[in-house]
């Protein structure tokens, strides 16, 4: 018991003493720590093993369903590159993604400049509109929009997605890049104006560059919102060469009561792949997009 | 001449040559406010026409008869009135609320602290880590507990068994079916606690602890006196931000118990969803998604309010 021995003379349980408390709380968080990443990453973890899984396997109810017994095996993903729509799903969520991106950002970019810096009758009422926007669920409008979608003959195309998503990334986006672009000293607009830049050029040469993290942060945002909605493509797309990921995952990986355990759950984890890679390599810009929402103003 | 014809975009750049930086300063300025809102149409636009307007037309649409041929005023909301599917909905929808937002507040107050007492260099990656339940689309994770809570195969229950416990019929008892769906909401929307919470201690200076710790308070005096007032901003946004995502929530219960067994797991999105796209009687769907727009203003309002004081004081 060295932290008893630390304590020496006085007459303290080991605990009490500052040294050994402070190691013991850190044991402590360790210990209490590792148990919630294990609720954190059990499912995906299970998700990941059964994908690698045999089917003879995963239908026996005999052993240890947390370990692979048996061989492990490629079969399902190399099933669903290549016997599913699978392929298809993804094609279109990337040219959905894409194109939402790009079109929110130029949307929210040009937005926030306007409101950053410049007054205009009505400005500080629309800054405050987009964030009540920015807090209206999908949920609430999906009925009315596939009313819309469907006036428009957009239904059943994953363009009525490019539509209407950006109504879902753009009052974020607009939100937090107003901040940014908030605290960039004027002295900056001064120069750049003494030097004879133009509004265009301020934009893309000192705004853009000097915000760079909070644009990162705007656009990482833009591609989460629109690789994993749901409710939209649900309601408003059924055939196999217009849906998305999401959707095609959950609804045609399901062949009625037969469920393809291992091609399911690889679907899910190929779908869910690309975010989460961007997660791993972005992390701190994706918290510091997560966090601004709520902490600039 | 020509230059006072060009648009305000170019006329403070092409008015570079020539005047002074004070007549150049004034163009610059007057050119601002056209410009201003020219910049700001595509959004007002995209707010007018896709969020402002399917609201007007969700409320045109709910008083509408199921045929949407005739008019018939509130009788949707009456007939819904007089549902008690209808009324499980709603205590369904504030029971999955509160529970759900009250333990991801938990977890994530908990689960942000103990971060906080590890050294800084080890914190990066089980805050990265933690944050992955965030990360996978829920639609997709949902597909993960799914499989989990199979009435066959559940690897839960393989493990509750193990250790001599009974196996719980996760999705097909009503008890136990509210439970998964709000389970998996704790553990989606836990991180997102974590990190706002995290970021939140980070921002508490040091020295208020030396200084409590120099008067001999203890550590849940320092929690009660100190952090928790710190944080009560954070916390307080937090969850009201939290609250309206939770409410309006569709993915979880959609994927894992399509609003059953017999309805009790409905949610006002999942249950408009049913009636309103799935059974095609568009009007009353609406209605039940128009349910959600009072108490969903309230807590905006609670949410605008805590931002505009926040401005204020900047």
């Amino acid at each position: 018991m060295a932290p008893a021995a630390a304590s020496g003379d006085r007459a303290v349980p080991f605990w009490s003493d500052v040294f050994g408390r402070r190691r013991w709380a850190l044991y402590a968080s360790y210990f209490f720590l590792f148990l919630f990443i294990v609720f954190f990453l059990f499912p995906p973890y299970y998700m990941l093993i059964t994908s690698f899984k045999t089917n003879a396997e995963i239908s026996s109810l005999a052993g240890n369903p947390w370990v692979i017994q048996g061989d492990v095996t490629l079969e399902h993903y190399r099933n669903l590159l290549l016997e599913t729509s699978f392929p298809v799903y993804f094609r279109n969520t990337v040219v959905v993604t894409v194109l939402v991106v790009t079109i929110s950002m130029v949307i929210s970019i040009l937005a926030a400049y306007s409101l950053a810096r410049m007054r205009f009758w009505g400005s500080a009422t629309l800054a405050t509109g987009i964030f009540l926007t920015y807090l209206v669920p999908e949920t609430l409008l999906f009925i009315p929009m596939f009313k819309i979608v469907g006036g428009l003959g957009l239904l059943n195309s994953y363009w009525s997605l490019v539509l209407v998503y950006p109504t879902l990334v753009v009052p974020f986006c607009t939100w937090i890049l107003i901040g940014y672009f908030s605290s960039i000293p004027r002295e900056l607009d001064e120069a750049a104006l003494i030097d004879g830049c133009n509004h265009f050029q301020m934009l893309t040469k000192i705004f853009i560059p000097v915000a760079k993290p909070g644009i990162i942060a705007a656009v990482i945002f833009a591609f989460t919102v629109s690789w994993a909605q749901f409710i939209y493509p649900l309601a408003f797309l059924y055939s196999e060469d217009q849906l998305v990921l999401t959707v095609g995952t959950v609804t045609t990986l399901i062949r009625g009561d037969v469920f393809a355990w291992g091609g399911l759950m690889a679907g899910a984890l190929m779908a869910a792949a690309p975010p989460v890679i961007l997660y791993a390599f972005l992390m701190d810009y994706y918290i510091a997009g997560l966090t601004a929402g709520a902490t600039k103003t | 001449m020509a230059r006072r014809e060009t648009t305000g975009l170019v006329t403070a750049g092409a008015a570079g040559g020539q005047g002074g930086l004070g007549r150049r300063w004034t163009r610059f300025r007057q050119s601002r406010s056209a410009l201003a809102f020219l910049l700001c149409l595509p959004l007002v636009l995209l707010i007018a026409g896709l969020v402002v307007y399917p609201f007007f037309y969700a409320i045109y649409l709910a008083m509408l008869n199921r045929a949407e041929t005739a008019f018939v005023g509130l009788d949707n909301f009456a007939f819904l009135f007089g549902r008690s599917t209808f009324w499980m909905v709603v205590r369904q929808s504030i029971l999955f609320t509160l529970t759900a937002v009250f333990f991801k507040a938990l977890i994530g107050f908990v689960c942000a602290h103990l971060i906080h007492n590890l050294p800084p260099r080890g914190q990066r990656v089980w805050r990265g880590l933690s944050l992955v339940p965030w990360v996978i689309p829920p639609a997709l994770s949902t597909l993960g507990w799914w499989w989990l809570f199979d009435p066959t195969y559940s690897a839960i229950n393989w493990l509750l068994t193990s250790f001599g416990a009974a196996a719980v019929p996760w999705l097909s008892d009503v008890f136990w079916a509210r439970f998964s769906v709000i389970l998996v909401n704790i553990w989606y929307g836990a991180p997102f606690f974590l990190i706002m919470y995290l970021a939140a201690l980070k921002s508490i200076p040091e020295e208020l602890y030396d200084a409590a710790k120099v008067d001999g308070a203890s550590a849940w005096q320092r929690l009660v006196y100190i952090t928790l007032p710190m944080m009560r901003n954070i916390i307080a946004i937090t969850m009201l931000f939290s609250t309206i995502v939770t409410f309006a929530n569709f993915d979880i219960v959609r994927v894992l118990t399509q609003g059953g067994p017999r309805n009790t797991t409905h949610l006002f999105a999942t249950y408009a969803f049913k009636l309103g796209i799935q059974s095609g009687d568009i009007p009353l769907g609406a209605a039940v998604s128009l349910f959600m727009f009072p108490i969903l203003a309230l807590f905006a309002m609670f949410i605008l309010r805590d931002v505009r004081e926040r401005t204020r004081r900047l």
